[in-house]
């Protein structure tokens, strides 16, 4: 992509096409992740309901706090990335780098509170394995629940460092001024991505946080 | 119509030249090519785990291979055959090579993610060979848990995680396929114009990218398992390998549909072309398309019929997976009656498509065998299966590959294929193909079970007539390998449309220029129209130039 914003591929007829085939593009990209994350949504689910006491004990084993300051964090993030399309949308250079710098740090603190929270279960031996030790009689259900807790938040670990990388490079192009009105699709994509992960953050959150916080 | 072609006309393939001007290609018909060398090595590559396993049940006795052995070959064989040349054969080729051309766009959406496609594939393809050359894998293509989670002691982790790299490729193939279809189609080309290869790969498309990434994420918590000691599938904890089976299923049911449907895309531009007559019913077929890939996802259970899953779970399985058949006979009833009083030729890739309809048939009614809940008790895992899925993949879907290399040949190289060799080794591939696995439906119904090396005595002659087959399959399938090498070189120069056909991809030169046409065409009149309109022009300002 040049400096003249409206110059498309060449395989496109004209910007709009171009612009309309990206967009179609990031929603069936987005379909399939909703596949990819649905395969453990639906384990935890039958999980869930075979072993119902075991999740629920499990889940107060979470940090309640770390989490929903995660969920806040993130959550924050989500709008910095809506005030950065924003900003694109109007040609707004300098909003535009702040508020992506700004979704950056959040997204960077997001990552930082959860690998706390790895570390203090790897801590506590809640993690799955020869070294998981859980104290009581669910322990072996509740391997499972951590199982679910690892695998989930770490392929949303996983997509938020990719989610990270895109941002660090859509900052390093619109402090170069690539990004104007006529031409922002890379900016409304990656936009879409992160409120995607968001979401995906926002059911795990109760999911594995909230379950038993009814038996304390 | 085919004027000579000038000498020294610029095309994809003489536009440069050199192994970087493929390897960072972004043209969709040099990417078709680096698929087509990837999928005909891992052909191969499986093709030797065939042939091992074939020589091995040539005896009733374990004389060439141990037991362990055995179950690498028939996993690596299916493993490799299944990700690495079913799935991406007829799309990744002839779909990726095709689609640009047949709907009038310059290439697919995203050239660059089709490139990477491509390197996707080939790395998740030197996972599974590094696998297999550090001793196997033995858990069968299916990676049953707790077998491969926890008991095998082979290279699980490092297959799965080349299957999983390679579905990513899967999935950007479609998603560009399903752009490209949605954005890019030329003036004119409204979609009950769109030639039927083209919604067959729309309907597979969306199994792409609904169906991969469970298979991934599946596969992906195998291997945690494995590496990291998760246990969500591992009956120690509570964890319950039906849902890795239920998980397995509802991507790899669906995968059948991967494989076959681009057949049927391929087999409806053959039958049209080589009947000469528009097809019957078009609507029927395309929608036949979706409606295989939708009814697809809702039947992955009659693979559980025995697994322990409740009875009337299996009822319903059993009556929707009946329902498949509708929109497949639907498929092969059309078809039937596209030949009729067509004025039919019986060029080399016709023969493909003729053979693909009878052998697509016994593939599928004996499905419907499976399908039934009584039926399927007695014949589960025995060898009734593997002939019965062998004339789905190999039969039909093989054959329709096969059919759709040589009748766009032409296109691909701008040279033809020796035409009486090439109806020899079709010939050859039918005949050695019914002689291979029509046997292994009696095998199985008397009650030989699949995966076993050994096998009683009174099996051997249906087992030698097998390996016969095999053999002659085999030399079936070298023939074209060798003759269409030396077509590129020796071939006759074939003109922009050696077969008549209808269809943009024949309105441009062969092979075409990089941007597919000179003049981007306008579309006037619908998909077929052989007859009557014969010979009215696509383009209604008259042919562009340079044609």
């Amino acid at each position: 992509m040049s400096d003249s914003s409206i110059v498309h591929a060449h395989q496109f007829d004209d910007a709009e096409q171009q612009h309309e085939a990206s967009w179609l593009g990031m929603w069936v990209f987005l379909a399939t992740e909703v596949m990819f994350f649905g395969g453990m949504f639906l384990g935890y689910t039958i999980y869930r309901s075979t072993y119902p006491e075991a999740f629920a004990d499990a889940s107060n084993h979470l940090d309640i706090w770390l989490g929903t300051i995660n969920t806040a964090v993130l959550i924050g993030s989500s709008f910095t990335m809506a005030l950065a399309v924003r900003s694109a949308q109007l040609g707004a250079r300098k909003p535009l780098v702040r508020f992506l710098i700004l979704t950056l740090v959040l997204g960077a603190l997001f990552l930082g509170i959860k690998f706390t929270e790895y570390y203090a279960k790897i801590e506590e031996h809640l993690v799955p394995g020869s070294n998981f030790s859980y104290a009581g009689p669910l322990g072996r259900a509740a391997q499972i629940f951590f199982s679910f807790y690892f695998a989930m938040t770490g392929m949303h670990a996983l997509h938020m460092i990719i989610g990270l990388a895109l941002l660090t490079a859509l900052i390093v192009k619109a402090g170069r001024g690539r990004f104007s009105s006529v031409y922002n699709t890379p900016v409304e994509l990656v936009g879409l991505y992160w409120h995607f992960v968001d979401i995906v953050w926002i059911f795990l959150f109760p999911l594995l946080y909230l379950v038993g916080r009814h038996l304390q | 119509m085919n004027g000579p072609v000038e000498e020294r006309r610029q095309h994809y393939l003489n536009v440069n030249y050199g192994l970087k001007s493929w390897l960072l290609t972004v043209d969709h018909k040099r990417i078709a090519w680096l698929y087509l060398v990837g999928v005909t090595f891992f052909f191969f590559v499986g093709g030797l785990f065939a042939t091992l396993i074939r020589l091995e049940l040539l005896t009733p006795q374990g004389d060439l291979v141990q037991a362990e052995t055995y179950n690498k070959l028939f996993t690596m064989h299916g493993v490799t055959m299944i990700f690495f040349f079913l799935i991406p054969s007829i799309p990744a080729v002839l779909g990726n090579f095709l689609i640009p051309l047949m709907i009038g766009a310059r290439d697919l959406a995203f050239p660059r993610l089709n490139l990477a496609s491509w390197y996707i594939y080939i790395l998740g393809g030197l996972f599974t060979l590094a696998a297999a050359a550090a001793g196997g894998v033995d858990t069968g293509w299916t990676f049953y848990t707790p077998y491969s989670s926890i008991y095998s002691n082979t290279h699980v982790a490092l297959t799965v995680i080349g299957i999983f790299i390679t579905g990513f490729s899967s999935i950007l193939t479609g998603l560009n396929f399903i752009v490209t279809i949605h954005t890019m189609r030329a003036p004119g080309m409204t979609w009950f114009r769109l030639p039927l290869f083209v919604w067959a790969h729309y309907a597979t498309s969306i199994i792409f990218i609904l169906g991969t990434p469970v298979i991934a994420i599946t596969l992906a918590l195998v291997a945690l398992e494995r590496l990291f000691g998760l246990g969500i599938f591992n009956p120690e904890l509570g964890g319950d390998p039906l849902l890795f089976q239920h998980l397995f299923w509802f991507y790899s049911h669906p995968a059948v549909y991967i494989m076959i449907l681009p057949g049927m895309g391929v087999i409806s531009e053959l039958i049209t072309c080589f009947s000469r007559k528009r097809v019957f019913g078009y609507d029927f077929i395309a929608f036949s398309s979706l409606a295989i890939a939708v009814l697809g996802f809702l039947v992955w259970g009659h693979h559980m019929f025995v697994s322990g899953q409740s009875v009337y779970a299996s009822m319903i399985f059993s009556l929707l997976s009946m329902l498949v058949a509708i929109p497949s006979a639907v498929k092969v009833f059309n078809w039937t009656a596209t030949l009729y009083k067509g004025s039919i030729s019986f060029d080399a890739p016709m023969l493909y498509a003729l053979g693909f309809i009878g052998l697509f048939t016994i593939g599928g009614l004996t499905g419907l065998f499976l399908a039934t809940l009584g039926v399927d008790i007695h014949v589960h895992d025995t060898y009734f299966v593997i002939a019965h899925f062998h004339y789905i993949m190999v039969g039909s879907a093989v054959m329709a590959y096969l059919g759709g290399i040589h009748f766009w040949w032409p296109k691909m190289t701008g040279r033809k294929y020796p035409e009486p060799l090439a109806r020899l080794a079709a010939v050859i591939i039918f005949l050695g193909f019914n002689l291979t696995f029509f046997p292994q439906f009696v095998l199985g119904y008397l009650g030989m079970p699949r995966r076993y090396h050994v096998y009683p005595p009174e099996f051997q002659v249906l087992n030698v007539m097998s390996t016969a087959g095999a053999s002659i399959l085999a030399v079936g399938y070298v023939l074209p390998l060798a003759y269409l090498i030396w077509s590129l070189r020796y071939g006759v120069v074939a003109g922009m449309n050696p077969w008549k056909a209808k269809g943009l991809e024949w309105e441009t030169t062969s092979p075409p220029p990089t941007d597919n046409f000179e003049v981007m065409p306008t579309v006037v009149h619908e998909a077929y129209a052989y007859g009557a309109a014969e010979s009215q022009a696509v383009y209604p300002a008259g042919k562009p130039a340079n044609v």
